[in-house]
Parts: structure tokens; C-alpha cells; sequence
């Protein structure tokens, strides 16, 4: 197996520490990722989410632990430009990530930044506004856009950065209905097609539909970490509030419950159809 | 009460026309220079022929003129009183007495000159105004920061200083519609704006300044997040999408700005 793209061991962050109004943020968290993985994570409100997701790109560094992206170490000043660029970080409000009036110039702050070549910094904004279909808005004003837009324009600014992997925490919570599955829909395509590595941080299980892997945290601990059908199946024992499991994923439950015999993992519309349908002895293509 | 549509100072509005292609370097030195004109024009033939100047290149720029004059509407209070001062107080004793009001006396040569001051005002405004409509606000920032690079030796940041500008550019519009919000929230819970005395009135922005002021702190903080995030650490190693390039274009500007003005400061 290849070397995993992020690596953490053991990481603890305390903010106001020594002080009396010391919060144990994250306490002893191990995990890592793999290229190309799809990645959810959930937890209620002050669980330590956006915590972590600030030690992956070195904004916070860790008080013990370790944190490693591509095998350099988030403490080590020389390096932290270069896991800056790797992990690329979407924050919840799109209007406040933003910095240019004009959404290619937006794209170019994060190329300008690393100091490429003019015709160079074109050419990924030119291509980082495809990879989110956005190129018919490169002239537009940014804040004319829809919520679902400018997140994904945010998402642009980062992919020119070519960063191995995209974090985004709690980067759909603003949005209304459509701006979400917008960019779920964006997101879905750059890990499958691009081959993307995507770490999507949220409270809301709905958002994580096309996890691959799960992690479920509770006040700074992963207590839950595996294949996103089997967390899912179980998240009602995720403490921390209403992490509502999605509604195909519970309706399986109930119908497990009353006696049928269903597989774990069916939580879209279809695959619970399916399985029903194959449950009741009907082939897999019944009227349900 | 649409705030967003009122305030169009410093507002872009992409475009691609010959003004919006000149580098932005020329576009900041032809607007100084315009306006150092408009100080030293003697006459209202000059005032009148700027004007037209002015109209031409909105019309060169694409900016429809309802949305340019709209840009003067929070001005206007301003305007008013400029009139009405040099009107009543700028021709001195001397002049033919046009009519009188009480006390206040005003002369043809006081309302000559409020009206000479007045058209200033606006073609100050309006040159100013048109060089945010035709140049983003990067790239005003990259030109400012080229303009300001030599007095880096004594100590100008020049770099922060037009970040700085251009930061505040990009969050106009973005603090206008929150301004909004929060005026219609306080409307909703029975405040009333625009009533009452100065004071009252003053009184009931309170509840929209305190709101507001906390929401741009906790912008700000999340916006030097983001741009952290995004590998910003100031201009040392900064490269440029559009790097700044006189062209000809630029040349036959400065060329006619400076030709212009020399015979509008002359014209009597
Ligand atoms: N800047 C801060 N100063 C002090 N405590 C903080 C700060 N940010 C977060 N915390 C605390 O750390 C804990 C984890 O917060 P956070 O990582 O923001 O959780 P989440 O993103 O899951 O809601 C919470 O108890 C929160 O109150
Ligand atoms: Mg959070």
C-alpha cells in the first residue's frame, strides 16, 4: 500500500491552555487517509471538527501528536507552504472566502500566491473553472452569484492550487437545498473522475451520502470509524444531537427491525428499493 | 430601501471595452490627472467640455448612464449645500443682487460660482467612479502597488496598503446587503429609520451598527483564515495572472489625457 496522504498520531489541542478556561479540543485522535479516499466526518457542534480540520493544513499545530501530509510533519516552518498547497481547505462561508470581485481573479489568488508564471496560472484557472463547470462565470462578480456557485468557485480557488486533497469543513451548511446538492454533485465528480482525495466535515449525516468512510466524533474522540454504510447504520449511537441518520438508512433500520431481511449499506432510494424488492423475492427491477 | 442599488461607488462591472483593456497604471494616472484638471480649469467651457469627454468615455466603457449617475445620489446632500453656501456666501459683496431671502443676499456671481463648484463636484465624483467601473479591484491593486513601490524605501507598505484597498472593495456590496438585513430584522421588531428627530434617528442605527460591526469582525477573521489557507503571506514572492504591460493603447491615452487637459486649463 502506497504512503497515506494525511497521517495523525495522538493528537491533542487545548485552547487557552494554562489557563483556567481551558477546552480539551481534540483528545488523542489516530487516523490517516488514503489517496484517493472520500472521506466524511460528523459530529455534533463543538465536537472538535473544525479543530482538526485546521491541524491538516497546519493553521493549528497540535500541543502533542503528530500530524503528517505526504510524510512532512505540520510543525516543520519550512514545510508548511507546501502542505498548505497539498491540503486545500473550503470554509463554511462562501462569501467570506473570497477575496477578488471577479471570480477568475479569485482562482488566481491561490496560484499567484505560490509565485507560478502568468501564462502558467491562466492555464489552471482555466482548468479548475472547468473541474466545477464554472467556466461560462470567469468574468462574473462573485457576489451576484447563487451560495451554491460561489462555493464552488472557492472550490476552483483551491483546486489551481493542484492540492492532493480538498478539506471541506461544514462547507454545504449555508447552502439551501439545491446549492448543496450542487456542490456534493461537483465534489462527487472530482474524487471519481479526478481522483480527488475529499474530507468532508459536516453535522448533518445527509451530507455524506457519497462517503466512502466515515468518521463520527464526540467531544474532541473519534468514537465511530469505518465503511460509511456501517456508521451510518449506526448513528443513533453517535451522542452529540441530531445526527438523524439519512432517511433510506433509517427506514432500512425499521424494516430490519420489523423482520426483513435487508444488507447493510442500501441508503440511497434505489439500492433500498433493490433490496427490498430482492428481500420479497421480486428481482431486483419490482415495483416497490 | 435597496442599499446595493443605490451605492455604486467602487463597484466593477466586467466588461471587455478599450478602457476596461488599458493597464491600470494608466487608468490611475489619467484619473489624478483628470481631476488635478478639473482644479485648475478656469471656465465653464472647460467644466462643459470635460462632461462631454466624461459621457464619451462611459459610453467607450459600456457603463449605461443611468447606473453612473445613480453613483451621485449619495452625494447629493452634499451637493445641495455646496450650492446653496456658494450661492448665498461665495460672491462676496460683489455682482448683481438676484434676490434676497431674509438676511442672506444672493448675487449672480455667487450662484455663478455655486454652479461652477457644483459641476465640479460631480465630475470629480464621476471620474473617480468611472476608473472603479472599468478596473477591477486586483488590478487597481496591482497598479497602485507598482505606483507606490518607490516610496517603499521610506517606509509605505505598499503592498498592504492597496491589499488593504482592494479587501474593502470586494466587501462593499457584501456589507450593504447585510446592512439590509439587519434594517429590515430591526423593521420587523417595530424600529423606524429616517424618523424623528436627528437624534432619534441617529438613536435607531444603533441596533443595526452593533450587529454589523461584529459580523465584519468575524468576516475578517475568517477571511485571513482563508487567505492563510490559500498560501498568502504577503506580496514577497507574489506572482500576477495579468501581469501589468504598457501597450500602445496605454501611450495614446496618456497622450491624449495630458493634451486634453493642457488646452482645458488654458480654454477661457
Ligand atoms: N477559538 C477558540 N477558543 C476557545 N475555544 C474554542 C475555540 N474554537 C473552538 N473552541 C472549543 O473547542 C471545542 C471544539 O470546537 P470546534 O472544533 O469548533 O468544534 P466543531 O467544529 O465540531 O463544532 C468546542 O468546545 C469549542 O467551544
Ligand atoms: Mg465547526
Amino acid at each position: 500500500m502506497s504512503e497515506p496522504l494525511i497521517e495523525v498520531t495522538d493528537l491533542r489541542y487545548v485552547y487557552h491552555s494554562d489557563t483556567p478556561q481551558a477546552v480539551v479540543a481534540l483528545d488523542g485522535l489516530s487516523f490517516s487517509v488514503e489517496p484517493g479516499e472520500y472521506l466524511g466526518i460528523v459530529g455534533g457542534n463543538g465536537s472538535g471538527k473544525s479543530t482538526l480540520a485546521k491541524h491538516l493544513n497546519a493553521l493549528l499545530l497540535p500541543a502533542s501528536g503528530t500530524v503528517r501530509v505526504g510524510g512532512l510533519d505540520t510543525r516543520d516552518r519550512a514545510a508548511i507552504w507546501e502542505i498548505r498547497r497539498r491540503v486545500g481547505m473550503i470554509f463554511q462561508n462562501p462569501d467570506n472566502q473570497l477575496v477578488a470581485t471577479v471570480v477568475e481573479e479569485d482562482v488566481a489568488f491561490g496560484p499567484e500566491n505560490l509565485g507560478l508564471p502568468p501564462a502558467m496560472i491562466r492555464e489552471r484557472v482555466g482548468e479548475a473553472l472547468a473541474a466545477v463547470g464554472m467556466t461560462e462565470f470567469r468574468r462574473r462578480a462573485p457576489h451576484l452569484l447563487s451560495g451554491g456557485q460561489k462555493q464552488r468557485v472557492a472550490i476552483a480557488g483551491i483546486l489551481a492550487m493542484r492540492p492532493a486533497c480538498l478539506v471541506l469543513d461544514e462547507a454545504t451548511t449555508m447552502l439551501d437545498p439545491a446549492g448543496r446538492a450542487e456542490v456534493l454533485e461537483t465534489l462527487a465528480v472530482l474524487n471519481r473522475r479526478d481522483g480527488v482525495t475529499i474530507m468532508l466535515i459536516s453535522h448533518a449525516m445527509e451530507d455524506l451520502a457519497d462517503a466512502g468512510r466515515i468518521i463520527a466524533m464526540d467531544r474532541g474522540r473519534i468514537v465511530l470509524d469505518g465503511p460509511a454504510a456501517r456508521v451510518m447504520a449506526r448513528a443513533d449511537e453517535i451522542p452529540g444531537g441530531r445526527l438523524g441518520a439519512p432517511q433510506m438508512a433509517k427506514l432500512a433500520r425499521w424494516l430490519r427491525e420489523d423482520g426483513l431481511r435487508l444488507p447493510e449499506g442500501a441508503h440511497t432510494v434505489e439500492a433500498l428499493a433493490d433490496a427490498v424488492a430482492a428481500a420479497a423475492g421480486l428481482g431486483t427491477q419490482g415495483d416497490v | 430601501m435597496e442599499l446595493t442599488r443605490y451605492i455604486t461607488v467602487g463597484q466593477y462591472l466586467p466588461r471587455s471595452s478599450p478602457l476596461h483593456n488599458l493597464d491600470p497604471r494608466t487608468k490611475i494616472l489619467a484619473t489624478t490627472a483628470l481631476m488635478v484638471t478639473l482644479f485648475l480649469i478656469p471656465s465653464f467651457a472647460g467644466l462643459g467640455l470635460l462632461a462631454a469627454g466624461l459621457l464619451a468615455l462611459l459610453a467607450l466603457g459600456q457603463i449605461p448612464l443611468g447606473y453612473a449617475l445613480r453613483g451621485l445620489r449619495p452625494i447629493a446632500v452634499l451637493l445641495l449645500l455646496t450650492v446653496f453656501l456658494n450661492t448665498f456666501f461665495g460672491g462676496g459683496d460683489a455682482g448683481r443682487t438676484l434676490f434676497q431671502a431674509g438676511p442672506l443676499v444672493a448675487t449672480e456671481e455667487g450662484f455663478r460660482r455655486a454652479l461652477f463648484v457644483g459641476l465640479r463636484f460631480i465630475l470629480l465624483v464621476t471620474a473617480a467612479t468611472l476608473l472603479t467601473f472599468v478596473t477591477s479591484p486586483v488590478e487597481l491593486t496591482d497598479g497602485l502597488e507598482w505606483l507606490l513601490h518607490p516610496f517603499r524605501r521610506v517606509g509605505v507598505p505598499a503592498h498592504e496598503l492597496a491589499m488593504m484597498m482592494s479587501i474593502a472593495l470586494r466587501f462593499i456590496p457584501t456589507l450593504l446587503e447585510e446592512t439590509e438585513k439587519i434594517m429590515k430584522a430591526q423593521m420587523a421588531r417595530g424600529a423606524e429609520f429616517g424618523q424623528g428627530s436627528i437624534l432619534r434617528r441617529a438613536r435607531a442605527f444603533v441596533p443595526v451598527l452593533v450587529p454589523l460591526l461584529i459580523s465584519a469582525f468575524r468576516r475578517s477573521e475568517e477571511l485571513a483564515l482563508a487567505m492563510e489557507a490559500r498560501c498568502y503571506r504577503g506580496g514577497e514572492g507574489r506572482t500576477r495572472m495579468k501581469e501589468l504591460r504598457w501597450r500602445t493603447a496605454d501611450l495614446v491615452a496618456g497622450a491624449c489625457v495630458i493634451a486634453v487637459s493642457t488646452v482645458l486649463v488654458r480654454l477661457r
